[in-house]
């Protein structure tokens, strides 16, 4: 069996056409992951026993002809900071190595209540703080591009899995640009929906106020189907919205004639790789082919988003972190003294480098006499770059920026200077302020063989507008391969230099 | 001591809110289940879990709020109040700080100084801890976490009150709203109503406020006036002695009649709190306020002046069947049965009050359905029972909520109204005292009274006493 050749819809198709059983696509996915993930590490937990029990279950369900939905039966993996239950889920740290949770995450439910089978729970940056996978606990993920290149983060095992296609699909969260930053660097489509429409009961929070759930998958149309079999109005969680769409796949329709697309000419200047801008002006090129209206325009204030994130996102870090204790689950140091130096140790020893430094700045900005200088003024910045995006969105339906500064950079080469890492989230990081939509689609490679995204970002609940653009751009650039050796490698593994050195672009032209 | 001094109090009080489930989530909030039994990953603080906030426990402090004149911020706010300790299992409590709910109000209170309003600084609402058990037997410490998320408001009162006495007139008038509002049973001793006093001495004439100190720990009327005292004569010394008062948190210990120290604001915390993105703000629409409010019960105050109107009960039994929210509702709900006030007054000013002192309880704990001393009346009235049955069955009615009918025909305590039966006693009686029977004959009046109780004894106390004076007479003529 192929399966690394079919899309989630396609094999969902498959299913239930009875042309491959649900057993047979978990077990194809199952044991691609026990060939290639030793290198890749894209995965933190494999249950293979209790994948395998679970499309035997959905196996019945569609055999009663229960189960129905169009990615019934397909295999699919989720970010370790999504809650499953009975199934390990550590956020990639030290802290939560054995917490198995009581109850899965709304998102996770709505999944299963549509026939998904979870194969395992991926890799991240630790508590989704990074842009690399590298700030795991258990290990950097490896771009099935490059393997010498980091994945992106914080959902780079998410984005790995798919690219190498281990999964058709994953869940991912972003809460800063952690799906749409890792889907550009591995090569695949992720989107970050509007703030409210996926539950958050049950991701472990990170900057609460900024993430959200959302999918990974090889294509635009999966991507559609997946958000709408994951979005629901959860009672559980009061900043979940009752939307008045659900109907995503509708926007599928290949037509962006009169569609009216902006490029922030601020996104446009000094920090941007060229290969990268080239890539961005060229989806605007195809595009307008297609009968959009695309021009330039000054969003203003970019530069003011990202301190206005890291003080927002480590103050609410700071304290949704809080919990992570020692005293309930998870990891507890092994000799302390008393109640708060077993706090003091068991945190100490249990968060990594990244994490305790946006504790440490997340308690710094909300402490008594800094409050209103930092964290009062990063909220009044969000209010102010959310007011400059509903004037662009007063004049676009969608607007086209880069995923990302650069192409992903070598293993080892970001921890080093972290507020480097931080720059390198300028062009995801204001959706997240703004809660707006924001899909990374794969564009071109550069000329060291690494997958460029272009991203669309759409105004508050506009999924459809910018599924249309995303959509028709994925139709007129052409298929999209997968990396060097994946796709025809099948299960039987991959050399390690396999991917190093590719140079040739393996999107279409565009 | 030369110069004189001045207290100045402000309280804190605490008020667990009556809903049934807690404020973030759907557990209950039933007291005395087994430890960790009501509760869900919300309230236990679990990864990915979120609060949603329950209607009722905004409703509640909305009503509180009003009771007190405040006014309500239809625009409010969550904030997290972050701290580290094992029976707060986010490490953060959900509390209310820039926007509270209620804010500027205030009540009027009535001492022997006279009457006076104490001012409602602000209200808010957030949710209790959880319970640590610390196990001395196998040194170690266990969490219960039944009470965490149980909805509270905190009533912060300006630092307007004087003395102990106007302390205590405070927290029972606040203590009788809430009741009557139905919004707590505020109970001290179950910590259902808990007051944390700030207080603070200066010169008389003084103007400017000294440093104050808060003392917790204080679980009765008692132990507050106490603790006030005592800690008015501690600040007194220090001052005396050219020592300052330190600001800090002190525990009182009521066995001891002295406050310890807990922590000072040295080494206070930094609560770091700021607005919980997990909740939305509450919005209150002007409907929502006015069904509140045209929701609002009567008050004490209001209950006072009608029982006088409606049903001619004297000023000073009105306050004693007002003084709490149960004795009110027995009395209300029996008079509604019987349709007799005045009846229903006596059995609660009378019996009740002796048997409430008696077994050293308040009226807040009065347990018997008003239908039974409702139907005890009426078999007064109808005399189906004489007065002293009537007293022995209360009693029961008073101890196990007894039915009168039930009890009165299983004792077999009904009166005897058989006229044929009673004649034949009485002539008995008569038969066997000729003295007393000589003594009336010739004018002792007294003697009658006798004969009475002679037959009322042969009567086992069944007997209708006015048939029994009735027959005497006849047969004596």
């Amino acid at each position: 069996m192929r399966m690394e050749e079919w899309t989630a819809l396609e094999l969902g198709r498959k299913i239930k056409a009875r042309e491959i059983s649900v057993r047979e696509a978990a077990q194809a996915g199952l044991d691609r992951i026990a060939a290639l993930d030793g290198e890749y590490n894209s995965f933190v937990t494999v249950d293979a026993e209790r994948a395998l029990a679970r499309a035997d279950e959905v196996q019945q369900a569609i055999d009663a002809g229960t189960l129905t939905g169009p990615l019934v039966g397909v295999p699919a993996a989720v970010k370790d900071n999504i809650c499953t239950q009975g199934l390990k889920t550590t956020c990639s740290s030290r802290i939560l190595y054995n917490f198995v949770p009581t109850y899965s995450a709304e998102a996770v439910l709505n999944m299963e209540k549509a026939g998904a089978v979870v194969l395992g729970k991926t890799n991240m940056d630790e508590f989704a703080m990074g842009s690399t996978t590298e700030t795991s606990a258990f290990g950097p993920t490896k771009n099935p591009w490059n393997t010498e290149h980091v994945p992106g983060g914080s959902s780079g095992g998410s984005c790995a899995a798919v690219a190498a296609r281990e999964v058709p699909y994953a869940l991912g969260s972003d809460t800063g640009g952690s799906i749409r930053q890792p889907a550009s660097f591995c090569g695949v489509t992720g989107l970050k929906p509007t703030y409210g429409t996926v539950s958050r009961y049950g991701l472990i929070a990170y900057g609460s106020s900024l993430d959200q759930i959302g999918p990974i998958a090889r294509d635009v149309s999966d991507c559609a189907a997946i958000l709408e079999m994951i979005a629901s109005h959860d009672r559980k969680d009061s900043t979940s919205i009752a939307r008045e769409d659900y109907d995503f796949t509708s926007a599928l329709t290949d037509d962006v004639r009169g569609l009216r697309v902006g490029i922030p000419s601020d996104y446009l200047g000094e920090g941007l790789d060229d290969e990268v801008r080239q890539a961005v002006l060229g989806a605007a090129d195809v595009l307008r082919q297609k009968g959009a209206e695309v021009e330039e325009f000054d969003l203003s204030l970019v530069e003011y988003a990202i301190p206005a994130y890291y003080v927002i996102a480590s103050a609410e870090a700071s304290s949704n972190l809080a919990r992570f204790d020692g005293i309930k689950y998870g990891y507890r140091a092994q000799d302390y003294d008393g109640l708060h130096n077993m706090y003091k140790k068991s945190r100490s020893e249990g968060f990594g480098e990244e994490v305790k430094r946006r504790i440490m700045l997340g308690s710094f900005v909300l402490s008594s006499g800094y409050y209103d200088a930092y964290y009062l003024k990063a909220l009044r910045t969000k209010a102010l770059i959310k007011q400059s995006f509903d004037r662009a969105f007063a004049k676009y339906d969608v607007i086209l920026a880069p995923a990302s500064p650069d192409t992903a950079p070598r293993l080892g080469e970001s921890l080093g200077d972290p507020l480097k890492m931080y720059l390198g989230d300028i062009y995801t990081i204001s959706v997240n302020l703004a809660g707006l939509p924001g899909i990374s689609v794969p564009c071109c490679t550069d000329a060291s063989g690494l997958p460029i995204g272009v991203q669309m970002i759409g105004d508050c609940f506009q999924e459809k507008k910018i599924l249309r653009a995303a959509y028709a751009y994925e139709q007129a650039r052409g298929p999209w391969q997968a990396p060097e050796g994946i796709a025809s490698s099948a299960a039987q593994g991959r050399k390690t230099d396999a991917g190093a050195g590719v140079s040739e672009g393996k999107g279409g032209n565009v | 001591m030369s110069k004189q001094y001045e207290t100045v109090i402000g309280l804190e009080v605490h008020v667990e809110l009556a809903t049934k489930t807690k404020i973030f989530c759907g557990c209950s909030t039933a007291f005395g289940g087994a430890p960790n039994t009501h509760t869900c990953p919300v309230c236990t603080g679990m990864p990915g879990s979120l609060p949603v906030l329950n209607k009722q426990v905004v409703e509640y402090a909305m009503a509180v709020g009003l009771a007190t004149n405040c006014r309500i911020h239809q625009y409010c706010k969550f904030d997290r109040k972050n701290y580290f300790y094992p029976d707060n299992p986010q490490n953060y409590q959900i509390s209310q700080l820039y926007l509270p709910i209620c804010y500027d109000g205030g009540i009027e209170i009535e001492t022997a100084a006279g009457k006076k309003v104490v001012g409602i600084h602000e209200i808010h609402m957030e949710e209790d801890a959880g319970k640590l058990i610390h196990d001395e037997w196998e040194d170690c410490s266990l969490v219960d976490y039944n009470r965490s998320g149980v909805p509270l408001i905190e009533i912060v009162s300006e630092p307007d009150m004087r003395s102990a006495e106007e302390v205590i007139a405070y927290l029972d008038k606040l203590r009788l709203i809430i009741q009557y509002l139905g919004a707590s049973d505020c109970k001290l001793q179950e910590g259902s109503m808990r007051a944390d006093v700030n207080l603070s001495v200066r010169e008389l004439g003084s103007t400017a406020l000294g440093t104050r100190t808060e003392m917790k720990n204080l679980n009765s009327f008692k132990a507050i006036a106490r603790a006030i005292e005592g800690e008015r004569a501690r600040q007194i010394e220090l001052l005396e002695e050219g020592k300052p008062v330190i600001q800090e948190t002190r525990r009182w210990d009521d066995n001891k009649e002295y406050s310890y120290p807990m922590r000072s604001k040295e080494d206070a915390h930094d609560y770091r709190y700021f607005p919980d993105p997990d909740l939305v703000p509450v919005e209150i629409s002007d409907e929502w306020l006015q069904a509140v409010r045209d929701r609002q019960p009567e008050l004490r105050t209001e209950k006072l002046a009608r029982y006088k109107a409606e049903f001619d009960i004297p000023d000073y039994d009105a306050g004693i069947l007002t003084s709490s929210k149960r004795m009110a509702d027995i009395f209300e709900e029996t008079t509604a049965l019987c349709g007799r006030p005045k009846k229903v007054s006596n059995w609660l000013m009378g019996e009740t009050l002796r048997l409430l002192k008696e077994e050293n309880r308040e009226p807040d704990e009065l347990t018997f359905s008003p239908s039974h001393l409702a139907k005890l009346i009426e078999m007064v009235e109808a005399g189906t029972v004489n007065q002293p049955v009537a007293k022995e069955v209360f009693e029961q009615i008073f101890r196990e909520d007894a039915d009168p009918e039930r009890y009165v025909e299983e004792h077999g305590l009904k009166t005897v109204n058989d006229e044929g039966e009673l004649k034949t006693v009485v002539a008995d009686v008569i038969a066997a005292n000729p003295q007393s029977v000589a003594d009336y004959r010739n004018g002792k009046e007294k003697a009658l009274g006798f004969l009475v109780g002679q037959t009322m004894k042969a009567m086992k106390g069944k007997a209708n006493p006015a048939a029994v004076n009735r027959l005497l007479k006849e047969l004596l003529q």
